[in-house]
C-alpha cells in the first residue's frame, strides 16, 4: 500500500493543531450551555451528541469512525419511501 | 502545483472561481449532473441542463485553460418519482458520445428508499450497456454508511460493471475501508461542515494509503470551497509529505481513474503536460 506515512512528531501535531481544537471543544461546551439555557426539551440530535462525547475519552482508537457510526442509521434495508430530501445528522430511530 | 478537481458543480459557480482554480493549478475538472436545489418539472429541463454541461461549461472552462468533463444522470434527490426518472434516463444516451462526457453520475442514493434504489439500478444498466465509467454519490450524514453498503451491493449485482470503473464519492472514516476493500475507487469531498475537512482527508490518506483515492471540492451552490483541493495539498505539505506523493494524490490518481474513459484518455497527454484545451 502506498502510504503517506505520518512525518510529524506528537509535539509538532500539538503545536500546529492545539489552539484550533481547543476552540472547537469550547464551541461544543458553549452549544450545550446554550441548549440548556433555552426553553424546551432535548431532541434526538442533542441526545446523539451527548452519547458521542464519551467516545472521545474512552481510550479506544478510531474515534472518528466510531462517532460517525454512532450518528448513523444502523438498519440495512431500503426504506419504503423517501420522507424528504434532507438529512439531520443523527439517526432519529436511536431515540 | 497541478491538480484535477474531479467533482465540481461549475454551473453554480462564478467565472471568478474558474480563474482562481486556474491560478491555483487546476488542469482539469469533472462536473457530475446534480440536483439544482429544486425539482425540475420536465425531462426537457434535463435536456437543457445536459446541453449546458456538454457545451456551455466546457467553453467557460476553456477560457481559463481548464479541461472540462462531465457525467450525466438524474440525481438521487429527484429519483423518488421513478416514472419521471425514466423519462430523463431516456434522454441520457443522446449525450453519451459528446466529447467531454465521461459516463454516468453522480448516481446513487439520498434517503435509501426503494425507488431511489430502483433508479440507481436502471442507471447502472445504462452504464453497463454503454461500458461507461460510473461516479456515485453516497447519502449524507446519518444515511451514509447504510447507503454506501446498499450502493456497493447494487453494483456487485450488475455483472457487467467492474468495481475498478466505479468511483464511490463522499467517503468518510466509517465508509472508506469498505469501499476500498470492495475494489472500488473512493472520493473524499472537502466541505467545511459536512463530509471531510482537509485535515481529516489527510488523516485518511495517512492511515488508509493513497491508492484508489482522490479528493474533490464538490463546490456547488451550498457551503463549499472551489479551492479545497489545493488547500488540502497545503495541509499535506505542512505535514512534511513529499511533493511527488502529493502530486500522486491530487493529480495522478484522478488521471488514472479518469483515463479509463475514452473522452478523457484522448486529452490525458495534453492535461499531463499542461496544454490548454483546444
Amino acid at each position: 500500500m502506498n502510504r503517506l506515512d505520518t512525518n510529524q512528531t506528537r509535539s509538532e501535531v500539538i503545536d500546529r493543531d492545539f489552539l484550533e481544537h481547543r476552540a472547537k471543544l469550547i464551541d461544543i461546551a458553549a452549544f450545550l450551555d446554550r441548549c440548556e439555557r433555552a426553553e424546551g426539551v432535548d431532541d434526538f440530535r442533542l441526545r446523539a451528541i451527548r452519547a458521542a462525547i464519551p467516545l472521545l475519552i474512552d481510550g479506544q482508537s478510531e474515534r472518528v469512525r466510531r462517532i460517525l457510526e454512532s450518528f448513523s442509521d444502523p438498519t440495512t434495508g431500503p426504506i419504503p419511501e423517501a420522507p424528504g430530501k434532507g438529512a439531520s445528522g443523527a439517526w432519529e430511530g436511536s431515540s | 502545483m497541478r491538480y484535477i478537481d474531479p467533482h465540481a458543480h461549475m454551473v453554480s459557480r462564478t467565472t471568478d472561481d474558474y480563474e482562481k482554480m486556474a491560478l491555483a493549478g487546476c488542469r482539469a475538472l469533472t462536473e457530475p449532473a446534480f440536483w439544482a436545489g429544486y425539482d425540475r418539472c420536465s425531462a426537457e429541463g434535463f435536456r437543457d441542463y445536459f446541453n449546458q454541461l456538454t457545451s456551455i461549461e466546457p467553453a467557460r472552462a476553456r477560457t481559463y485553460g481548464i479541461h472540462h468533463f462531465t457525467w450525466l444522470c438524474i440525481n438521487p434527490k429527484e429519483a423518488e418519482d421513478v416514472g419521471f426518472a425514466r423519462e430523463v434516463m431516456q434522454v441520457i444516451p443522446e449525450f453519451l458520445a459528446k466529447d467531454n462526457v465521461l459516463g454516468i453520475g453522480e448516481i446513487g442514493l439520498n434517503k435509501n428508499s426503494k425507488n431511489e434504489l430502483q433508479v440507481l439500478e436502471e442507471h447502472l444498466e445504462i452504464a453497463a450497456q454503454h461500458q461507461s465509467l460510473v461516479l456515485v454519490h453516497t447519502p449524507h450524514l446519518e444515511d451514509k454508511q447504510k447507503g454506501t453498503r446498499l450502493i456497493m451491493e447494487a453494483v456487485r449485482n450488475q455483472p457487467n460493471i467492474d468495481p475498478g470503473r466505479v468511483l464511490i464519492d463522499h467517503v468518510e472514516e466509517h465508509t472508506v475501508k469498505e469501499v476500498l476493500d470492495g475494489g472500488f475507487w473512493g472520493g473524499m469531498t472537502l466541505y467545511p461542515d459536512t463530509k471531510c475537512t482537509a485535515k481529516r482527508a489527510a488523516d485518511i490518506l495517512e492511515t488508509c494509503g493513497t491508492e484508489r483515492l482522490w479528493m474533490n471540492s464538490a463546490c456547488d451552490w451550498g457551503v463549499s470551497n472551489p479551492l479545497s483541493v489545493p488547500t488540502a495539498a497545503l495541509e499535506l505539505q505542512a505535514r512534511g509529505h513529499h511533493p511527488e506523493a502529493i502530486d500522486h494524490v491530487i493529480f495522478k490518481n484522478p488521471m488514472t481513474f479518469l483515463k479509463q474513459a475514452p473522452a478523457f484518455a484522448k486529452r490525458a497527454e495534453a492535461i499531463d503536460v499542461g496544454h490548454r484545451p483546444e
